[in-house]
């Protein structure tokens, strides 16, 4: 069996109650328990409302730091937006910003795991992944050109650019862990290009209705080599995970 | 015949060594290890954790021994590393958490069956019903947040159902304060028992008050401030358990042989070649340094530390399912409620034990609200809906 699609082989999973089935038996009496309430359909009610409780009360992760720079450019710039809220754009930067440098080092992360199993790999060309990994570097820092443009500071994390970490966090750790195969990686990736692509559509929509035609400009060249990663990215998946599923 | 203490002299502390490599090193299988490998490593994470705090504590009271305190430490140090990256980064904090309380609830009752003392025995009954409820909210919070069945973790060794209720288990500290085996007349597997106990509950403690911040869900964030509430009175509790006026260094070997005894224990009972291996070099690390501390036991205390330890480990204890005990303990204690170190019935308890909880619980208890109807299913309560159309 290949290294690469080693973890879809049998074994002694001992998760599932098939594994056990005398102390499966006896876990079954657990379901017959008499517990309070279990018979209405309320349950996580008290859940929801603890949540929504909190939600009311809660402050904002942080705020959208005020531009620091008002040069002429900048002004004119900033002018543009007149009639709206250039934070929330700026939020938005600093958001794409933080995805493509952390998709960057999701990258990063993965090719090593290509060039690993380089010789099992009729289907990936890790040469093209390499090139994916650039573009994302380069649209890194095509938006640091757009947010200083703006007189903003592309050095700070913008609440929106917070939450990507937290959003992608499960991206990172499925794509370091050396255990996941080549194609649990590419399921990753997938889902990250996925989103990466619909929040390039997004950016492009805020920037003409914020003004900014030219940024826009620029935002679909990136959003259209995100399509390609798109489309490589789901090819790759799609080959290596039927070719898992063939008799060797 | 069981394993004797002072006839190998184990691996020299001057050749118990580490690389970054070794300490990081593979993970055992969530899915495919079995789940008292998990235990083991768990229980295992919690009584070098605990050689740690020991060893600290022991420096700030005695300037003399800092430097052995030291060497010793810094190896149960890399122990602790080594065991707890044993630990794959597919478990959820939420799922470790339920590995956690399983340890608490199969070591608990595979102790409290082997204890001699009925006193602390019962102590021990007492704490098991507590984290065996712990069990059940913890589970409800896996499936209710997560989406996930606590039975992948547990493997059908043990019960999920409600125990003395998490609500009721706050009590004011007095009453968590137990009267203390005396070092004279205690077997040395009493006072063995109550250390693993006081070592896995700190570290169940100190597991809680890391992760819960790190959830973003508010029903999370307050149950596991609940739960590491009743975990430092376990602590409390264990703790109060120890004859505090055993000796600096008589505690010191006693740990040494705890770690030893625990160590044996996991040998005895693993079933990965690999996790076996290691729990085989530890157990000889640890005979190294019970000899290194009876040596200094004999230098300074001029008496054989075999009054202590005696000459052989009590036998091992099992790690496999105590759910026939747990069960009739529960049918039988859940009722029971602490008054100072005694056990009363349930309307006999103290009034300061429900004042206190009475004010915590006032704006709403996070583990009542979590479990609320909620009974463990196979594949999570969502597949109810499902079996009954
Ligand atoms: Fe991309
Ligand atoms: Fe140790
Ligand atoms: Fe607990
Ligand atoms: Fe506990
Ligand atoms: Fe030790």
């Amino acid at each position: 069996m290949r290294d690469s699609i080693d973890s879809t082989r049998l074994g002694t999973n001992r998760t599932g109650m098939q594994m056990a089935p005398q102390q499966a038996k006896e876990m079954l009496d657990n379901t017959e328990l008499d517990v309070e309430g279990a018979d209405i359909d309320t349950n996580g009610q008290g859940i929801a409302e603890m949540r929504a409780d909190y939600i009311r009360e809660a402050d904002p992760l942080g705020s959208v730091p005020p531009p620091g720079t008002m040069k002429g450019a900048v002004k004119s710039g900033i002018k543009m937006m007149k009639g709206r809220r250039p934070q929330a754009f700026i939020d938005k930067l600093g958001e794409r910003l933080a995805y493509e440098r952390g998709g960057t080092r999701l990258y990063d992360a993965a090719i090593v795991k290509f060039t690993t199993f380089a010789s099992e790999l009729p289907d990936v060309d890790v040469a093209e992944l390499v090139q994916i990994r650039e573009q994302e570097a380069e649209h890194a820092l095509m938006l640091i050109e757009c947010i200083e443009q703006l007189g903003a500071d592309p050095t700070a994390q913008t609440p929106c650019a917070d939450l990507v970490g937290v959003q992608t966090m499960g991206f990172l750790q499925a794509v370091a862990d050396p255990r996941t195969d080549l194609a649990q990686t590419l399921n990753v990736l997938l889902s990250a290009e996925l989103v990466d692509e619909a929040g390039w559509e997004i950016l492009i929509a805020l920037a003409e209705s914020m003004g900014q035609s030219s940024m826009a400009a620029r935002f679909r060249e990136a959003e259209q080599q995100e399509q390609e990663h798109v489309f490589k990215v789901r090819g790759w998946y799609e080959a290596v995970t039927i070719e898992a599923g063939k008799l060797v | 015949m069981t394993f004797a203490l002072f006839d190998d002299r184990g691996t020299p502390l001057e050749r118990q060594r580490f690389t970054w490599r070794e300490l990081a090193g593979k993970p055992i299988s969530k899915l495919d290890d079995d789940a008292f490998t998990r235990v083991r490593v768990i229980l295992m994470h919690g009584i070098e954790s605990e050689a740690v705090r020991f060893q600290h504590a022991a420096a700030r009271m005695n300037g003399e021994l800092r430097l052995p305190l030291a060497q010793v430490r810094r190896v149960e140090h890399h122990q602790q590393t080594l065991v707890n990256w044993l630990l794959g980064a597919d478990h959820s904090p939420l799922e470790t958490t339920i590995g956690y309380e399983q340890v608490a609830i199969e070591i608990t009752a595979a102790l409290a069956q082997q204890e001699p003392d009925p006193y602390l025995a019962q102590t021990y009954r007492y704490g098991l019903l507590e984290d065996f409820d712990h069990m059940y909210r913890y589970a409800a919070l896996l499936d209710r947040i997560e989406g996930k069945d606590a039975n992948n973790i547990l493997q059908s060794y043990t019960d999920v159902a409600p125990g003395r209720p998490t609500v009721v288990e706050h009590r004011s500290p007095e009453n968590d304060l137990r009267r203390p085996f005396d070092r004279r007349t205690a077997a040395p597997i009493t006072k063995l028992n109550a250390m693993t106990l006081v070592a896995a509950e700190h570290q169940t403690h100190d597991y809680y008050m890391h992760v819960g911040p790190l959830f973003a869900d508010p029903v999370a964030r307050q149950l596991y401030a609940e739960i590491a509430s009743i975990e430092e009175q376990h602590v409390t509790q264990y703790e109060s358990l120890l004859d505090p006026t055993q000796t600096l260094l008589e505690q010191w070997l006693l740990h040494e042989a705890n770690e030893t005894y625990n160590y044996y224990s996991c040998v005895q009972a693993e079933t990965n070649p690999r996790i076996k291996a290691l729990w085989e070099r530890m157990l000889d690390y640890e005979l190294g340094h019970l000899h290194l501390v009876s040596e200094l036991f004999k230098q300074y205390e001029r008496r054989d530390p075999v009054e202590i330890v005696g000459e052989r480990l009590p036998e091992p204890f099992p790690f496999e399912s105590q759910r026939e005990f747990v069960r009739e303990t529960l049918a039988n204690e859940v009722d029971l409620r602490a008054s100072g170190p005694d056990y009363v019935s349930l309307e006999e308890e103290p009034q300061s034990s429900i004042d206190y909880r009475n004010q915590l619980n006032s704006e709403g208890s996070p583990s009542e609200i979590v479990s609320e109807g909620y009974v463990w299913r196979p594949g999570t309560e969502l597949t109810r809906k499902i079996v009954n159309l």
